[in-house]
């Protein structure tokens, strides 16, 4: 456990230091979602069916885009492998790593979602369960995308690469996350989604730090 | 079979000879059994009683469609023995049956569209297994990339069969789909555990063209396994005198 904190303390100092990094997501974020009311027109209606797909699948796209970075940093300058060749669990450390960039980036990207809910129109509490199906959600994106950046560590072209190996796994994330919105829009019981996105979550929190070890001691070789 | 060294063949030099003895015999079975189904699929199967003649895609479509779930199994298990063993075949056949996969999946996907326009009216729509069967084809793609992105083949065995083991969550789903979301898509034609619900023909011609299928899968893996082989071992003698076999 100290191992995870360690790593954790360690690697959320860095980020935020490194402020640009975290922010340009961000920013593409914001973006991407302002590029479509102009793309597709500006009816109320339209955006308001559309923004819960919109907004998921921006997210999405700027959670890889931080994800790349996230073993890169470490292997340039010998760290990661002196994380493989510590005494502490391995899977606590990618653990540590991985909850420390949710932290840094992903965080302020699902905490600025609900200005952008504002900007398509949606309800207050359909904004609310927006900004709780990403809370619960983008986890699972980070902890997923921990395995392709480890896969992909040290390639040429590893970022494309990346988003081409995570975006297929986290599919379900992104259907039952909108899903929640719409069907909370439609009026109906959004328990169904949560409970979903809560055992992709649990099964993410558990199989993906090992996954991902196993990817970074192949990687490391 | 029970004096068979199965561990004899898990070099590529004893397996080299083995599978090129195979292929032939693959690949003649599902020369024939594709005849045989084809015939009884579009002569001998009666006109359906709901969709007419647009039916008799199926005899292409659900064969596809299992083989693209058996042999992303397949390429899973033998990429699993790889990663645990160690054993260079196995990854060698990870590796060979990813193509044909693909190809099963993107087959399945092909022929569903040409079925669906009939049918449904439309040649895609976002029902549940459908986009299951999309992302098994971006799995298959998403292997054969890393694979090949990474230049020391070591490691690319063993960083792609990681990757296959993680896309096995994806066959439950794309199998129970139909089950599971009370989407366009009809159920499944074929269960075990019920009687079947189509005319004996019909039956017998999906049958025939699943085996043939699983021939002329497992003649192109064999065929390809052996050129993986010659490729990655071309320093070995016995690898040269092939080759010098081959010219």
């Amino acid at each position: 456990m100290e191992g995870f904190v360690c790593v954790f303390q360690r690697d959320l100092r860095i980020a935020l230091r490194r402020r640009t990094d975290s922010l340009a997501a961000v920013v593409f974020f914001v973006m991407v979602v302002s590029l479509f009311p102009l793309g597709v027109g500006p009816e109320p209606a339209l955006l308001r069916t559309m923004a819960p797909g919109v907004v998921w699948v921006a997210a999405l796209l700027a959670c890889t885009l931080p994800l790349a970075r996230l073993f890169a940093d470490d292997l340039q300058d010998g760290t990661l492998e002196q994380l493989l060749l510590s005494t502490h669990p391995l899977p606590l450390l990618v653990l540590g790593k991985t909850c420390a960039h949710w932290c840094g980036s992903v965080l302020l990207l699902v905490l600025v979602s609900p200005l952008l809910a504002l900007q398509f129109d949606l309800s207050a509490s359909s904004t609310g369960v927006l900004l709780l199906t990403l809370l619960v959600g983008s986890p699972v994106l980070s902890l997923v995308g921990s395995i392709g950046a480890a896969l992909t560590l040290g390639l040429r072209g590893g970022g494309v690469l990346m988003s081409l190996l995570t975006l297929p796994l986290v599919i379900p994330v992104l259907i039952f996350g909108a899903g929640a919105v719409e069907a909370h829009n439609a009026g109906l019981g959004v328990g169904g989604h949560f409970s979903l996105l809560g055992a992709l979550l649990l099964l993410s929190l558990f199989a993906a730090p090992l996954v991902t070890s196993a990817a970074l001691r192949i990687s490391m070789e | 079979m029970s004096s068979i060294n199965w561990f004899h063949y898990a070099a590529p030099q004893r397996f080299y000879p083995l599978a090129g003895q195979l292929v032939p015999w693959f690949g003649a079975l599902a020369v024939v059994l594709t005849a045989a189904g084809l015939y009884l699929g579009l002569w001998v199967a009666p006109t359906d009683a709901q969709q007419g003649e647009a039916y008799r895609i199926i005899f292409v479509h659900v064969p596809t469609a299992w083989m693209s779930m058996v042999v992303y199994l397949a390429m899973a298990l033998w990429a699993g023995i790889g990663l645990v063993f160690n054993s260079r075949l196995s990854s060698m056949m990870a590796t060979a049956l990813a193509p044909t996969g693909a190809l099963m999946t993107f087959l399945a996907l092909w022929t569903g569209a040409l079925w669906g326009k009939p049918t449904w009216g439309a040649w895609w729509v976002w029902d549940a297994r459908l986009t299951s069967e999309l992302v098994l084809l971006f799995l298959y793609i998403g292997f054969m990339a890393l694979h090949s992105a990474i230049d020391d083949t070591r490691r690319a065995d063993r960083a792609a069969g990681l990757l296959a083991i993680v896309g096995v969550v994806n066959l439950p789903i794309i199998y129970f789909s139909v089950q599971w979301w009370n989407t366009l898509h009809q159920g499944a034609s074929v269960s075990i555990t019920k009687a079947p619900s189509m005319a004996t023909p019909m039956l017998l011609g999906m049958l025939v063209m699943a085996l043939a299928c699983w021939m002329y899968c497992i003649a192109v893996a064999l065929a390809r396994v052996r050129l993986i082989m010659l490729e990655r071992e071309r320093h070995a003698p016995w690898a040269r005198q092939a080759l010098e076999g081959l010219a």
